[in-house]
């Protein structure tokens, strides 16, 4: 096999990344990235109460979202039968996929049927889950991300650790040494003197991905919302990139997660008031672009959709984590999370980090992987999550859902040393006369310890325990004995 | 079996537990839709929110229009204007008059064409007060959505009358535009992005100046 040169930076993987807890060692002693997301997670959430508290019934709206989504899910066959058939009306051809392969190789068949051998993207998680870039990589496609976090990302050979603002982990500094050395291999380079003013920075991004969009003849994108009763598709951005894509391509493929329908046109209204107050703090994103089809004469004539499952069944067919498909992406739950202020998003093993990742990664792709069954204890539980969502999922209640389903997926393989000391417990504890030959022991190593408290010591498991820990020795005396005979005799 | 088959049948395996087949009764969705907001002065209100993305605001009597879009264009330091089909003709008489280079879409302009010109001139179809966005329903006035997204100055002019005070509002006065498959896009404020520390800068890749002309009284 010959190995051709790359078209696009060759991104990070996750591959080899370690489950949570041990990744999660490793980017703690991140002072830089720590540093970084403490005061990018503290300016939003700052925003996000602003832009919440100026909503009077900012609590009715929350409620209408999650019985809107709900409803969509417990009726998903319906309405997506009814939005394939509104959008196949307006000229949309529309794709199914089982899962990522399939998805991939209905966009790549679409970009090699049109002859292109160049995509631009607008930033979407659905093609982050499905590792679209690489796939198409790997067919001879180059996919430009122009979204400018993901560009931070593409060009610095990184993977993505926050929903919202994936470059959310880099500083100003950081990023300028990324376009200084980077955007010159890929297309027009950063100013010679480019220093680290973000309007700067942004500058040079602009002028590096104009040139991509103006020749584009092909986008991808990912959907906000889907309508069911019209076919229209919603995109919510700030930078103007989507808009590029959205328009000025003649083909445009759209991958969006089957859960993304909503029943009818006036549900927006309560979406677009809830997304941007809860992901930017903003009363609204600087563009929202909504389109029906095939305008004859006015952006792309050639519309596709992909309509994604990719696991999203497993997260439905469990009446109790079904609730997680109710997620609009706004990361709220990120920016709330203790853990993810200090761990970052690649501790998370993939693109959804933080609480919505710890449970959706498990339920998409199930509780083989060591790392799927660690992520459901990524959490305090502290429950802040659970207030900020937009569409109030109960995050806590399917973290312990899936706390539950890992320990009974891990013990069903292997019986751990805890329920061998369960069994032993339930042994003594099952008869009186069990317990008091147990506690015989325990006199005799209370009379042989005379008092004094236990320190650290080289048993297994106690010695561990026993590390942080001291404890006071047995008693000499079992509670039976002292009852019979300081109680006895007031019988 | 096709992907189509194959993904319908596991929803439907999925949702197994669901027995109401009506999903409005399924369930009921506390809410009433298209509601105004009580807001005591929904023009202000709108200026206010808008001006708080950075966006000029100025107001004006109809009669004034051509002078205040002529004063903002100038304001912009913008020459070259992109005129829709479908805009008053006395403003485009007046922008002609006063020297401005006037491009139609008619034959069609490039997108490198319109990538060169300083700005666009356009109407609307709706404000939204409470969030400061303003609706392009892409009909009479405001072109194809790419004449609005190149050029790096867009003046767009809101009639009070199109002022609403809120998004539920707004969305009823589009639904018949979005039915008609007519593309939409809302504005609030200029092309923007907090992607480096979460610092806001204003403009990356659609116009990063947004120039409002308020007119007074309805149509």
């Amino acid at each position: 096999m010959t190995t051709t040169a790359r078209r696009t930076p060759e991104p990070g993987t996750w591959l080899g990344i370690p489950a949570f807890p041990e990744a999660a060692k490793a980017e703690l002693a991140n002072d830089q990235q720590r540093g970084n997301l403490r005061h990018a997670t503290t300016t939003i959430r700052a925003k996000r109460v602003t832009r919440a508290s100026e909503v009077d019934d900012w609590e009715d709206l929350r409620t209408a979202a999650a019985q809107i989504k709900d409803r969509v899910a417990r009726h998903l066959d319906d309405y997506l039968i009814q939005a394939e058939k509104a959008m196949t009306e307006a000229g949309i051809t529309v794709h199914w996929a089982r899962d990522a392969a399939d998805a991939n190789a209905i966009v790549a068949d679409i970009a090699k049927a049109k002859g292109v051998d160049e995509v631009v993207k607008i930033k979407s998680m659905v093609t982050q889950e499905i590792d679209l870039n690489e796939h198409l990589e790997a067919e001879g496609i180059a996919a430009w991300e122009t979204d400018l976090a993901e560009l931070i990302v593409q060009l610095g050979h990184d993977l993505p650790s926050h929903i919202l603002v994936p470059a959310i982990h880099r500083n100003r500094t950081e990023v300028r040494e990324i376009f200084a050395r980077e955007m010159g291999l890929y297309g027009r380079p950063a100013p010679e003197n480019i220093t680290d003013e973000p309007a700067e920075l942004a500058e040079a991004a602009r002028l590096h991905l104009r040139e991509k969009f103006l020749r584009a003849k092909m986008a991808v994108s990912g959907g906000n919302f889907i309508v069911a009763d019209t076919g229209t598709l919603v995109i919510v951005e700030s930078e103007g990139n989507g808009r590029m894509c959205l328009t000025l391509p003649e083909t445009l493929v759209s991958v969006v997660g089957i859960e993304k329908v909503l029943p009818s046109l006036q549900d927006l209204e309560v979406f677009l008031k809830l997304l941007p107050r809860s992901s930017t703090g903003e009363r609204m994103n600087p563009y929202t672009s909504f389109w029906t089809g095939v305008t004859p004469g006015d952006g792309p004539q050639d519309l596709h959709v992909i309509l994604l499952d990719n696991g999203r069944t497993n997260v439905l067919a469990d009446p109790e984590g079904r609730a997680a498909l109710r997620c609009i992406r706004c990361s709220a739950c990120l920016n709330i999370c203790p853990v993810y202020e200090r761990v970052g998003g690649h501790a998370y093993g993939s693109p959804y980090p933080g609480p919505i990742g710890a449970i959706l990664g498990p339920q998409l792709r199930g509780l083989e992987g060591e790392n799927e069954r660690a992520l459901p204890f990524a959490s305090t539980l502290c429950g802040a999550c659970n207030d900020v969502c937009p569409v109030k999922i109960p995050f806590t209640d399917i973290l312990v859902h899936l706390r539950h389903k890992a320990v009974e997926h891990k013990t069903a393989h292997h019986p751990t040393g805890e329920q061998a000391l369960m069994k032993g417990a339930a042994w003594v504890m099952a008869d009186g006369s069990h317990l008091a030959t147990v506690q015989t022991g325990s006199r005799l190593a209370g009379r042989i310890f005379k008092n004094r408290w236990l320190g650290k010591m080289p048993i297994p498991l106690a010695g561990r325990w026993l590390r942080a820990r001291d404890v006071e020795a047995p008693p000499t005396q079992t509670f039976r004995q002292w009852w019979k005979k300081n109680q006895g005799d007031h019988r | 079996m096709s992907a189509r088959e194959d993904v319908l049948q596991l929803i439907r395996r999925a949702t197994a537990d669901v027995t109401e087949r009506n999903p409005d009764v399924d369930v009921p969705v506390e809410w009433t839709y298209g509601r105004a907001l009580p807001t005591a002065d929904v023009i202000a209100d709108f200026v206010e929110k808008v001006e708080d993305y950075k966006a000029a605001v100025r107001r004006c009597p109809e009669v004034g229009a051509a002078e205040t879009i002529i004063e903002a264009l100038s304001a912009l330091d913008a020459r070259s204007v992109v005129v829709p089909d479908g805009l008053p003709d006395a403003w485009v008489q007046a922008l002609s008059g006063a020297g401005f280079e006037l491009h139609r879409d008619e034959p069609v302009l490039s997108h490198a064409q319109l990538n060169s010109i300083d700005a666009v001139l356009t109407t609307a179809a709706v404000g939204m007060a409470d969030s400061g966005t303003i609706a392009l329903d892409h009909g009479d006035g405001q072109g194809r959505r790419a004449l609005t997204l190149l050029p790096d100055r867009h003046i767009v002019v809101v009639r009070e009358d199109q002022v609403v005070s809120d998004v539920p509002e707004g969305m009823a006065r589009l639904a018949p535009a979005l039915r008609a498959r007519r593309p939409v896009t809302w504005l609030s404020g200029g092309s923007a992005t907090s992607d480096i520390e979460l610092s806001r800068v204003e403009g990356v890749h659609g116009p990063r100046h947004l120039s409002v002309v308020l007119v007074a009284g309805a149509q």
